[in-house]
């Protein structure tokens, strides 16, 4: 690992003075940052510690409704928090569905967001890789890509974004706050995350300088919570990253889908938010027939990005699968394995 | 650079002047502080050998820099009960045989003391097998473990009614 000096600011005008060294990267729990820096990925010259800013380890409702997540909150303490979990329970199991106990005792709302693809050829100092080394070239592509990405990918880069949290997030229409040397603004979570194009190796919205400072729902996502899913397939019960996954949550009434909100994980760069799904189940009966549909148009631009075709036919049934879980009914207590398969509950899930 | 911090390990308080900020928690227990009961697996939080309770809380010590953890109380195997004692999830690893070569044994015990803390997997085995998942055993003794992690748990929860 390359030595790095180490700060730890008090405020936040401090730690944006602080990150304003483009040699500079900031540190959440570390989960992540630290592993990247011990495998030769990441070298920071300096490492601004946000740890001790004050105010953002909390949950609070703001006077709009939203409800505001800091970016200190750790994602253990988000899922357990009854208020969230109730309000957002898809948010709750995907978090729980997530790394392990220790990783998520550890891990930032912040750091979630800003963690890296866990593309092999990325985490490789010495494979070409256009996300860790401009122009070095994508040895994924043509690689071992069974993992990779089957939407919005690119020649350039074929990773995936790795997080649960952030994929019921962006059907839910949440937002990034973001602090910066100009100020305060917001992004929608659904392109916080940024798809490769030709510059890979910008991955998130966030321009040199800024930070994560907070997570913001809108009021109306709470009233998807009667009816909302996160389902993971992985390729062990627990412990490990999605191969894809699926939020769904529906508001249904007298049988029929009056709102859906829809994404996918482990598809692509970003969590993908299925807006053309949204729509196309709006107004249909809650059906088997009207989830397939639905499933079938948030696939309908997939393309293998390599020996990974598998994931495109796989995607449109978890998400089929997981509209029926979350047409059941949002199980009163959370699952004794959160996101699995292996623990459905009620028939109507197996539609 | 050189930074002082203060660390409360095994109710000891330890005043370290850091020299180098790449140690990690870990190696600052087990080279510094010669508590080499925390072991040290893959180095990337992926086996939960490394396992130690901060503020209470399980955490991967091998994936915190130890400056990071600055004013923490942590607590490592060799601190989890009074010196000549075992901790009732030790007394259950032994009375299940929890265990074959050793190596993950003080990170699934602390793993588990961690887990009862948090109060919220009872003593039902599938929650419990999901709550130990951070703790890879490679001798695969899941199942004594489970049933260890079960029998604590079960202890904890009637001492805390009576």
């Amino acid at each position: 690992m390359k030595s790095f000096e180490y700060l730890r600011p008090e405020t936040l005008d401090e730690a944006l003075a602080a990150l304003s060294d483009p040699d500079a990267a900031s540190l959440g729990g570390g989960t992540n940052l630290l592993d990247l820096m011990k495998l030769g990925v990441a070298g920071p010259e300096r490492i601004v510690d946000l740890a001790r800013l004050p105010g953002l380890d909390r949950i609070e409702t703001l006077p709009d409704g939203m409800t505001r997540v800091g970016a200190l909150v750790r994602n253990s303490d988000l899922a357990a928090d009854p208020g969230f979990a109730a309000a957002f329970p898809m948010v709750a199991e995907a978090l729980l569905s997530g790394a392990s106990a220790q990783l998520r005792n550890a891990a930032t709302v912040g750091g979630n967001l800003m963690q890296a693809t866990r593309c092999a050829y990325f985490q490789d100092p010495f494979a070409a890789c256009n996300r860790r080394a401009a122009g070095s070239g994508c040895d994924a592509l043509g690689g071992a890509n069974r993992g990779h990405a089957v939407l919005g990918w690119s020649p350039a880069c074929i990773a995936v974004h790795p997080s649960d949290f952030c994929v019921p997030l962006a059907a839910l229409g949440a937002e990034a706050e973001i602090a910066g040397p100009s100020g305060t603004r917001l992004v929608p979570l659904a392109e916080f995350h940024l798809l490769p194009g030709e510059e890979p190796h910008r991955a998130t919205a966030l321009e040199p300088g800024e930070i994560v400072l907070a997570l913001r729902l809108p009021a109306a996502a709470a009233g998807f919570a009667g009816n909302a899913r996160y389902l993971k397939l992985r390729e062990r019960t627990s412990y490990a990253f999605a191969v894809v996954s699926a939020a769904a949550a529906l508001r249904i009434e007298d049988g029929t889908v009056a709102a859906a909100r829809l994404a996918l994980g482990g598809v692509a760069a970003r969590p993908w938010r299925c807006s053309e799904a949204e729509e196309a189940l709006a107004g249909k009966p809650a059906t088997a027939e009207s989830f397939a549909a639905a499933a079938s148009i948030a696939l309908s631009n997939a393309a293998p990005s390599g020996a990974n075709g598998y994931k495109i036919v796989l995607a449109e049934r978890l998400l089929a699968r997981t509209m029926a879980a979350a047409a059941a009914g949002t199980p009163a207590e959370m699952p004794a394995l959160p996101g699995s398969l292996m623990d459905d509950t009620g028939e109507a899930a197996h539609a | 650079m050189t930074l002082s911090i203060t660390l409360t390990v095994n109710g000891t308080p330890h005043h370290l002047a850091l020299d180098d900020m790449r140690v990690t928690l870990l190696d600052l227990l087990r080279d510094r502080l010669g508590l080499t009961g925390t072991k040290k697996g893959c180095d990337r939080g992926q086996c939960g050998a490394c396992t130690v309770l901060v503020d209470g809380r399980r955490l991967n010590a091998c994936l915190s820099l130890a400056v990071q953890q600055d004013g923490a109380d942590i607590v490592t195997i060799e601190g989890l009960a009074p010196e000549g004692s075992l901790h009732p999830v030790q007394e259950a690893f032994l009375e299940h045989d929890a265990f074959q070569c050793g190596y993950c044994t003080p990170g699934q015990i602390m793993s588990a003391a961690g887990l009862i803390a948090e109060g919220a997997d009872g003593t039902d085995m599938e929650r419990i097998r999901e709550g130990m998942s951070g703790n890879i055993c490679r001798c695969g003794a899941y199942r004594g473990i489970a049933e260890a992690v079960a029998e604590a748990a079960r202890k904890a929860r009637t001492e805390a009614d009576a």
